[in-house]
């Protein structure tokens, strides 16, 4: 950049104490003085209001730095954990093409968990940790995991709802204010939206085969249909963090906005499919522009979350096994690293 | 809003779902190739190598998949889920051409999902169960550097098909057989705990060796290979004690039906549905 001025500056925080930090500035006379405390505020705020990036190197209050580590901490273990209920129908999908687009699926939800854990680790946490954290049940992931998956139709439904849900609230993401998280988000949103279009396509093909598939189908989507709805969280007058976020712009609509959103775009998804969305109360109000639709039983998200859904025992037993037993394969290419690296010294010293 | 476009055209323009389906139309392996059976070339023998050759990717595909959630850490997930898509893509191929040529006109999914044990044709060592990583890349490493070496010289196939398939493929085993090593490596020099599980691993590989041979002998050459990798890993070469019978001849381990009841259950369970 033309006329960019570099600072060099000392910046105490919680995870860089001392470190050097660069911050750039294209015009100095609109920022403050960075060396006071007040000052690198000012800069982080006028940074956000003119919608611009935070940037790893910068100076972030800690409120920022630990609502987005705890949010991309728990998205990136949400792919992780999202891999469970699919990935147990890879084996046994009925084509050798679906289990392709399965397989193919699957593994991207394993690169976003990576990508994810890469943008946590820029802002100073370490994925060991955020992995401990998570199979000690310290940090959370998304709750619609934790319900199970019976039938082939459901791969198609998740792909449909819940890739769509994630997709919904994930698009603007790629506006967040932290650099390192929305540009994830714009390769992550690419695949999710083919998966989307891939369990959407699995769908429309069961409706026109046997009435088995057609019930499958319809089965699916009435098991998944709420849970889907609570992916966007609680309400937003329950939601305690969503105001913060949305002044810092981590998040940029609310709960509920979201939700409506969904419900709108799904609607004449299901028309076009042929199936029912199990919802009473769901119908088109010409007033407002968009559908009324029920109330999630918000008592069951807070039962899903707290640890008592279908499968939260399942899906975090699977993650601990996993991460326990692959434990003396870490250890051995951490010591044949360090083996290799003595080597290379008493070859060079030689 | 602009942010939700590529939902709001979800159920827009489906004329063309097959694009959206990894492995169906991106790239067609066999784009331009003639698949005419050329003159001269042994219709039967074609089906059987091209049957045989499947059947090792799609069971070993099968068992990489058993993996998935379950890998000791996120990057080998993301290895092993990708070597065996591309295994299960060299399958599909396969099928294809030996359905093709052996006059039924039967697809792949016949191939995969309605015939039983006794007439899959892959080697015994790809339907083994379980085991640890260590026995997931001992195995990797000698099924693909087999299959690496015997697909080179596919390549030169008279059967312009099948020699389209081995060189596509001959770029995605090359790759199979890098991560297969570098790992042997890392845990053959890691700890005692890791060099002592590859020993077991290799052991237990070892009396299904023999079953490595068809048309081309690269025994040498894969031979070869895995000296070398064992070396670089401070690992005794198993001693050879071939196992009688072959999974070449439909002689199967105990572990090839339950494998396939689970590949097989929903496809069986629901005749006359379309995927």
């Amino acid at each position: 950049m033309l006329g960019a001025r570099k600072r060099v500056t000392l910046i105490p925080n919680e995870w860089s104490v001392g470190k050097l930090v660069t911050m750039t500035t294209t015009d100095a006379a609109e920022v403050p003085p960075p060396h006071t405390p007040d000052g690198l505020q000012e800069h982080f705020d006028a940074t956000i209001a003119r919608d611009q990036r935070v940037e790893p190197r910068d100076w972030m209050p800690d409120g920022y730095r630990k609502t987005l580590i705890r949010q991309i901490a728990q998205h990136a273990h949400s792919e992780i954990i999202g891999m469970q209920p699919e990935g147990e129908w890879i084996t046994r999908a009925p084509s050798l093409r679906r289990k392709a687009i399965l397989f193919a699926k699957v593994q991207d939800e394993a690169g976003h968990g990576l990508y994810l854990y890469s943008a946590a680790e820029t802002l100073g946490a370490d994925r060991d940790d955020l992995t401990q954290r998570l199979i000690e049940g310290r940090q959370k992931y998304s709750s619609i995991f934790n319900y199970p998956t019976l039938g082939f139709a459901d791969v198609g439904v998740i792909g449909w709802f819940v890739d769509g849900a994630a997709i919904c609230n994930q698009v603007p993401l790629c506006r967040s204010s932290y650099g390192p998280y929305a540009r994830a988000m714009v390769r992550i949103c690419k695949e999710e939206s083919f998966h989307q279009r891939q369990g959407y396509e699995l769908l429309m093909t069961m409706m026109r085969g046997t009435d088995a598939q057609r019930e499958m189908v319809q089965d699916a989507v009435n098991r998944w249909w709420w849970p889907s709805l609570m992916m966007f969280g609680p309400p937003d007058d329950a939601s305690p963090n969503s105001a913060r976020s949305m002044a810092w712009k981590i998040k940029r609509h609310s709960n509920d906005e979201l939700r409506r959103r969904f419900v709108d775009m799904t609607v004449p998804q299901a028309e076009k499919l042929g199936v029912t969305l199990p919802d009473p109360e769901l119908r088109w109000n010409e007033e407002s522009g968009h559908h009324d639709f029920g109330t999630p039983d918000w008592d069951e998200l807070m039962r899903v979350i707290k640890g008592d859904g279908p499968c939260n025992d399942r899906r975090m037993e699977r993650r601990r096994t996993a991460h326990e037993e692959g434990a003396w394969v870490r250890e051995a290419a951490t010591a044949h690293a360090a083996k290799q690296a003595a080597r290379a010294e008493k070859g060079t010293a030689a | 809003m602009s942010d939700d476009h590529v939902y709001l055209t979800l159920a827009e323009g489906h004329e063309d779902d097959t694009r959206w389906a990894y492995g169906t139309g991106f790239e067609d392996p066999l784009h331009g190739v003639d698949t005419t059976v050329p003159e001269g070339v042994d219709a039967g023998a074609l089906v059987a190598e091209c049957v045989a050759l499947a059947d090792d990717a799609l069971v070993s595909a099968q068992r990489l998949a058993e993996w998935v959630t379950r890998a000791p850490e996120l990057e080998e997930e993301v290895a092993l889920a990708n070597i065996g898509l591309d295994l299960l893509g060299q399958a599909r191929l396969l099928y294809s051409r030996a359905g093709q040529t052996d006059g039924t006109g039967r697809d792949e999914d016949a191939y995969a999902y309605l015939r039983d044990a006794g007439d899959f044709r892959n080697v015994r060592l790809a339907e083994l169960p379980g085991g640890d990583f260590a026995f997931a890349v001992v195995r990797l490493l000698v099924l693909s550097s087999w299959r690496l070496a015997h697909f080179r010289r596919l390549r030169a196939h008279p059967d312009p098909v099948l020699a389209a398939v081995a060189a596509k493929g001959v770029k995605e085993l090359t790759y199979h057989r890098q991560y297969a090593a570098e790992w042997c490596v890392r845990l053959g020099d890691g700890t005692d705990e890791s060099h002592r599980r590859m020993r077991a691993a290799l052991d237990r590989v070892a009396p299904y060796l023999g079953e490595l041979h068809t048309a081309y002998d690269v025994r040498d050459e894969v031979a070869d290979d895995l000296r070398q990798v064992t070396e670089a890993a401070g690992l005794p070469l198993p001693v050879h004690r071939p196992l009688p019978g072959s999974g070449r001849a439909g002689e199967h381990t105990e572990h090839l039906a339950p494998l396939l009841t689970e590949l097989q259950g929903v496809a069986r369970a629901h005749p006359g549905a379309t995927w």
